[in-house]
């Protein structure tokens, strides 16, 4: 900590010139922060599937359905304790922009199935109670300017007509990264008045006794209605997610491509940087070696104003991310989540440190190297 | 007593046998100095004079250990320091040289204070003790009153007593002084090598200094000749070696 001070000083000489390069770094983390923002939420239905939850889906496609018939089937297979379904409503709350994930939900085992996504007990009974009962996810509600005991007419595009609901419910999220935007109503309700496709779910989400289990129950599964006229694909709800995910496109791999060029040109910004700091300082680098500060000395001060420069623009940069975060999703619920979660925080100022320190090794070694007595003759 | 003979009886603060230190340019070797014998007493204030080239800023780099001789040896006090590593060399240099030099080589971006403090931040001195080392060195060269100020806000001057007074402060075996005056007009000058005189007279320092200036090298006790690579002769502030 006695050495802060020279660092300090040293960074301050050109002040413009660090500013813009902690600004780099400030831009640059602030960029990785919103990726991680998007990538989680793209990731969110992987990083929050329970290992103990399967997902039947039609093998041909999600969108084609299943019978509502095989709910009592799948549930007397063995090593299934659990079950619920849902069906995608796909419809337009006032404007196509509004968009929401609505689901018509099997109520009796919804909350069994699901128990991270938590209703309060009053609100789950007055649902229960309403055939056009709905409820929102604390994200959706917020946007919309929902509250409980609201009616919500919502445009059907998949099922024409204009479907009422009366908000019974609001949902949270018991973990930071669950979707609190869906919007939940009775499956009944959707069976009862659409023209076609009764009888039919869109997939079911199965509650198995124990993770070991996933394979064989997923192949039983899927050989209990194999030859049908709706063979089942059961898989993992982690591997269902990753799959769905992957539809969109491998977003994993764009956000590293993007992520990796931005951190590369930030090395070389940053590693130039410093080997102009260093050069410029030649003289006085010559004269700390004299005065008796060692090689290793002279190493880390170089490394520890790259480091510091690092670490103030990663504060900068995921500090304004986290504020930006926190100010509400900008993509109006396009995304399931908007939120920047600690780990990616910690992985970002192990990003800023590692480019940091890379940034600064060549100028420090060239500072360990520097041979007094020629320095001080050029000095 | 200061002797260039090399002789074995004498035995100085500071004893060079026989060094040689050649530097190869462009295939050529060059010879900077030849076989160069010296014994220095602790207390005493001497001065090497001699035309550029003649390896007296060499010298200088040799005895602070800056750099290492071609052949022979050099012993401060009981060191010998010429079959040091480099990292013992540079724990060394912390304890036992003070550096002045030409250009005074202050860090800009430091107060007086803290460029005084540099040397100490080697040692295990707590934070006050430290400020009591500095606030004592810099009152010495009679900057007890500019310790905030930054170099470019001093004068010359005022910037060579601070360097002396970071070259003081951690208290080392002796202060080598690479034309100290050089880039001072004459009265700034005259204030240096009379802190100088002050510090050998008053101090017991022992002060190594490398100058062009005869009036300069009149404050020392004892002048050097060196030219050519080889110490030819001896002349005091009015005496003779």
């Amino acid at each position: 900590m006695r050495f802060l001070p020279l660092i300090v000083a040293n960074l301050l000489r050109k002040k413009v010139r660090t500013a813009l390069t902690v600004g780099s770094f400030g831009v640059a983390l602030f960029l990785f922060g919103v990726l991680a923002v998007v990538r989680g939420a793209f990731r969110q239905g992987i990083d929050v599937a329970g290992a103990d939850r399967l997902v039947v889906i039609n093998k041909v496609s999600i969108i084609q359905p299943l019978p509502y018939a095989y709910r009592e089937q799948i549930l007397h297979l063995p090593g299934v304790t659990d079950l619920t379904f849902d069906s995608w409503f796909g419809g337009v709350y006032q404007d196509e922009r509004n968009f929401m994930p609505q689901f018509a939900i099997d109520a009796e085992a919804q909350r069994r199935v699901f128990p991270e996504l938590q209703v309060p007990e009053d609100q789950w009974k007055a649902f229960v109670a309403d055939r056009q009962g709905a409820v929102a996810g604390e994200e959706t509600a917020r946007r919309f300017g929902w509250k409980v005991g609201d009616r919500i007419p919502i445009r059907g595009t998949i099922f024409p007509g204009t479907w009422e609901f009366n908000l019974r419910g609001i949902y949270r999220g018991a973990r930071p990264d669950d979707d609190r935007t869906q919007f939940w109503f009775h499956y009944e309700y959707l069976d009862e008045k659409r023209q076609w496709g009764k009888g039919m779910v869109g997939w079911y989400t199965v509650r198995i006794g124990s993770p070991d289990l996933a394979a064989q129950v997923a192949r039983a599964i899927d050989d209990r209605f194999a030859n049908s006229p709706y063979e089942t694909k059961t898989e993992t709800e982690k591997a269902f997610a990753t799959s769905f995910v992957k539809q969109v496109g491998n977003i994993e791999l764009l956000i590293l491509a993007v992520g990796g060029v931005v951190f590369f040109t930030l090395l070389l910004v940053t590693g130039n940087t410093m080997a102009i700091a260093v050069r410029e300082r030649v003289g006085e680098m010559a004269i700390l070696k004299a005065l008796g500060f060692g090689d290793r000395f002279l190493l880390w001060l170089v490394l520890g104003e790259s480091l510091l420069i690092a670490l103030c623009g990663a504060v900068l940069g995921l500090g304004g991310c986290k504020l930006f975060t926190l100010g509400g999703d900008p993509t109006h619920g396009m995304l399931p989540f908007f939120y920047l979660p600690p780990s990616a925080m910690a992985a970002g100022l192990g990003v800023a440190i590692a480019v940091g320190g890379l940034a600064g090794i060549l100028p420090a070694a060239s500072a360990m190297r520097l041979r007094v007595a020629d320095a001080i003759r050029r000095v | 007593m200061v002797r260039v003979d090399g002789g074995e009886a004498a035995r100085g603060l500071i004893r060079v046998r026989g060094i040689d230190k050649t530097y190869r340019r462009g295939g050529e070797e060059i010879h900077v100095l030849q076989g160069l014998n010296l014994d220095v007493e602790a207390g005493e204030f001497v001065a090497f004079m001699g035309p550029s080239g003649s390896g007296k800023t060499t010298l200088l780099n040799l005895l602070g250990g800056l750099d290492v001789p071609s052949r022979g040896s050099i012993a401060v006090a009981e060191d010998e320091i010429t079959r040091m590593s480099s990292s013992r060399l540079t724990r060394w240099r912390a304890r036992h040289v003070g550096f002045v030099f030409q250009m005074y080589n202050l860090i800009p971006v430091l107060t007086a204070f803290q460029n005084v403090e540099l040397p100490l931040l080697l040692t295990r001195l707590s934070k006050a003790e430290r400020r009591a080392h500095v606030e004592a060195a810099l009152a010495i060269v009679g900057l007890g009153d500019r310790m905030g100020h930054y170099p470019r806000q001093l004068s010359g001057g005022q910037e060579q007593r601070v360097a002396i007074a970071r070259a003081l402060v951690a208290d080392p075996t002796f202060l080598l002084c690479d034309e100290p005056t050089g880039d001072l007009d004459r009265r700034s000058a005259d204030e240096i090598l009379g802190l100088l005189t002050r510090l050998c007279r008053e101090h017991g320092k022992t002060i190594l200094m490398v100058t062009h200036d005869p009036m300069a090298a009149r404050s020392a006790q004892v002048v050097l000749h060196l030219e050519k690579g080889v110490l030819t002769e001896g002349v005091a502030g009015g005496r003779a070696l």
